[in-house]
């Protein structure tokens, strides 16, 4: 019984704690997000990213990047280190890669 | 690894980067593919060709010990370095060397500000810091100042103030290498060299006065390759109280002479504190009316009479100045009263009150106010432009290479300079902007024509733009006017045409060079100066 209680009690400290360190991770990725995508994605008037993403998408998903549902991390990521049309790839002296895994997880935090 | 520096042994390379690492650490020295890619221009109108510039490698110190380290080991084994401080001059060169093969000192990571000094309003910061992360610590600390920034915020005001860029703000704030005051720099022997006050050891004085003792060297080391810029001083200027500006229409071409003029001598005598900006209704971008757009459509550039009469027929006017007016309310108000008198002295003009602002400007005012880089606000905005193109396109231009020619500050002048400008945008088939195109005020007494040329992944379109650029250099220096500004691919193009007796400014530039780096590692090509070795070569 006492093997029960003490398997049954790591194993929710597991949980409790992974559960703290993703919040903690998507606390730090909103960080990044308001520090480096927010000036041209956030919602607000000539944000060009946001602006660029209303004509592609048409209303058809949102153009305000936080607000995604879709976003895969590994999408994130490939589009931060590569840039797409007008925007340029960040370089780790930047966005570092813990940074990114951080930030992919805060835009993913609602995925479906 | 893609690229070698050239003339460098892939053992001499390796075991370089060994020791760029135990300077700097391993994690912050980018050698793979993937990694160095981070460094291209991302606007490059040479991209995936031959000629694109493109890095070796980069290395990321954070403190000027470590800067030092690197020049070093750049020199033993010969390695060219090419500085960055955001690496974010997109349209100018963006985080790309001169040259490549070079190894780029990416300086993002030195991004301490230093000092914030209320009471001196200055601060001191390192080259990674950005205009966005200077106005956030001025607004932690509480401090009653402004920064003046030029359009995009996360460039640095230590790399955007040596590239001599431009703010928005009052005179005197905007031209940002002016308003610099005291420099450290690693020199190419790794000596650190402090300008100003700051050859002072234990000096008091390095942000309040510029010139300390003996030859003011400073300039030296703007748009070179002469030392890498590791802390610089700033003025700020003291938040004003208001803020108003005004607007003044007149009808016929030729009231931009007197408009100019006026304005100028608003600026010049010390009335008018802030930018008079130029426009026209008449413009392209304006145009929503066909006949209008068909007079501005006329091959060769739209006739400035026909124009007039359209304006006359459709009561618009020709020309519009904005004046802006920054400090006391009451002494605003007095300034903006002078200035309708002296506008009124041109037939026909009307002179319009606009908006006010007193400072701080609720967090609602800075979400939504235009341009408020005129605040001393730091945004991205700018790219906006940029992104309208997807309104009409599903695969627009990437981005822009900017051609800017410094051109008097006078009516006559900028109607020279969009006739000229117009011939060439026809010879190219470029649309034309350049008539609409009307001179930036950054400057009290030049003004700027700016020119954004198409940049694209398809090379037919890049090779336009470059031989376009190439014709307005040429037409530029028939008629007296040179760039202020270009990126490295284009440097040598724009040093060639300041050719002054024999080129000798170049020349000197060269053997500066060859005394304080004879190794040559330092930005080879930069605004046109080759090392010895080099020019040699």
């Amino acid at each position: 019984m006492n093997l029960f209680k003490t398997t049954l009690f790591f194993s929710l400290s597991c949980l409790v704690n992974q559960a703290f360190a993703q919040d903690a991770m998507v606390e730090h990725g909103n960080e990044v997000y308001l520090h480096w995508c927010a000036p041209c994605h956030d919602d607000g008037p000539r944000r060009a990213g946001t602006l660029a993403l209303q004509f592609v998408y048409k209303g058809e998903r949102p153009a305000v990047l936080d607000e995604r549902t879709d976003l895969l991390p590994e999408y994130t990521k490939l589009i931060v280190r590569n840039g797409i049309s007008i925007m340029p790839p960040f370089r780790k002296t930047e966005i570092n890669d813990e940074e990114l895994d951080a930030l992919a997880a805060y835009l993913a935090r609602n995925n479906n | 690894m893609a690229t070698l520096p050239p003339g460098v042994s892939s053992a001499d390379f390796s075991t370089a980067l060994e020791q760029f690492a135990e300077a700097v650490g391993p994690d912050w020295v980018f050698s793979s593919d993937e990694d160095v890619a981070l460094y291209r221009d991302a606007y490059s109108p040479f991209w995936g060709e031959e000629q694109e510039l493109v890095a070796s490698a980069a290395v990321s110190p954070t403190r000027v010990e470590e800067v030092q380290e690197v020049v070093r080991v750049a020199n033993q084994y010969q390695i060219p370095l090419y500085p960055i401080s955001t690496g974010k001059n997109l349209g100018y060169g963006g985080s790309a060397p001169s040259y490549s093969g070079s190894v780029v000192v990416d300086l993002k990571r030195m991004n301490r500000v230093l000092e914030i000094n209320e009471r001196n309003a200055s601060c001191l910061v390192e080259p990674g810091v950005s205009y966005f992360d200077l106005y956030r610590a001025i607004q932690d600390q509480g401090a009653k100042l402004w920064i003046d920034c030029p359009d995009p915020g996360w460039g640095s005001p230590i790399g955007n103030s040596l590239d001599h860029g431009l703010g928005y703000t009052m005179n005197g704030y905007r031209d940002h290498f002016d308003a610099h005051c005291g420099m450290e720099v690693v020199l190419a022997n790794g000596e650190v060299l402090r300008t100003g006050m700051g050859a002072l050891p234990g000096s008091k004085t390095w942000q309040e006065y510029k010139y300390g003792f003996g030859p003011h060297i400073d300039g030296m080391f703007s748009q070179s390759n002469f030392g890498i810029v590791t802390k610089m001083g700033f003025w700020l200027a003291p938040e004003p109280e208001a803020f108003r500006t005004d607007s003044v229409k007149v009808y016929k071409y030729e009231d931009l002479i007197p408009l100019m003029d006026t304005v100028s001598y608003l600026v010049n005598s010390g009335i008018m504190n802030g930018r008079g900006t130029f426009g026209s209704p008449l413009t392209r971008n304006s145009a929503k009316d066909p006949a209008l757009e068909e007079l501005l459509s006329r091959p060769g550039g739209p006739d400035p009479r026909a124009l007039e009469r359209y304006a006359a027929e459709n009561d618009v006017p020709y020309w519009t100045t904005d004046l802006r007016f920054y400090g006391l309310e009451k002494a605003n108000d007095a300034h903006a009263e002078y200035a309708r008198e002296k506008f009124s002295a041109i037939p026909g003009a009307k002179f319009e009150e606009g908006p006010r602002h007193r400072f701080p400007l609720t967090p609602e005012q800075q979400k939504t106010a235009d341009h408020i880089v005129d605040f001393g606000i730091p945004n991205m905005t700018v790219f906006s432009g940029l992104a309208m193109q997807f309104r009409t396109s599903d695969n627009p231009n990437f981005g822009d290479l900017f051609y800017a020619a410094v051109i008097p500050k006078n009516g006559e002048a900028v109607f020279e300079a969009q006739r000229v400008f117009t011939e060439v945008a026809s010879e190219f088939d470029l649309p034309l902007r350049f008539f609409s195109s009307l001179p930036s005020t950054w400057f009290p007494r030049a003004v700027v024509m700016l020119f954004s040329l198409p940049v694209s992944r398809n090379i037919e379109i890049n090779k336009k733009t470059r031989a376009a650029f190439q014709r307005l250099v040429q037409v530029s220096e028939e008629h007296g006017w040179g760039e202020y500004r270009a990126a490295p691919a284009f440097q040598d193009l724009v040093m060639n045409a300041y050719s002054f007796n024999n080129n000798v400014l170049r020349r000197f530039h060269e053997t500066v060079k060859d005394a304080i780096d004879p190794n040559g590692i330092l930005s080879p090509g930069k605004s046109g100066i080759w090392p010895k070795r080099l020019r040699d070569a």
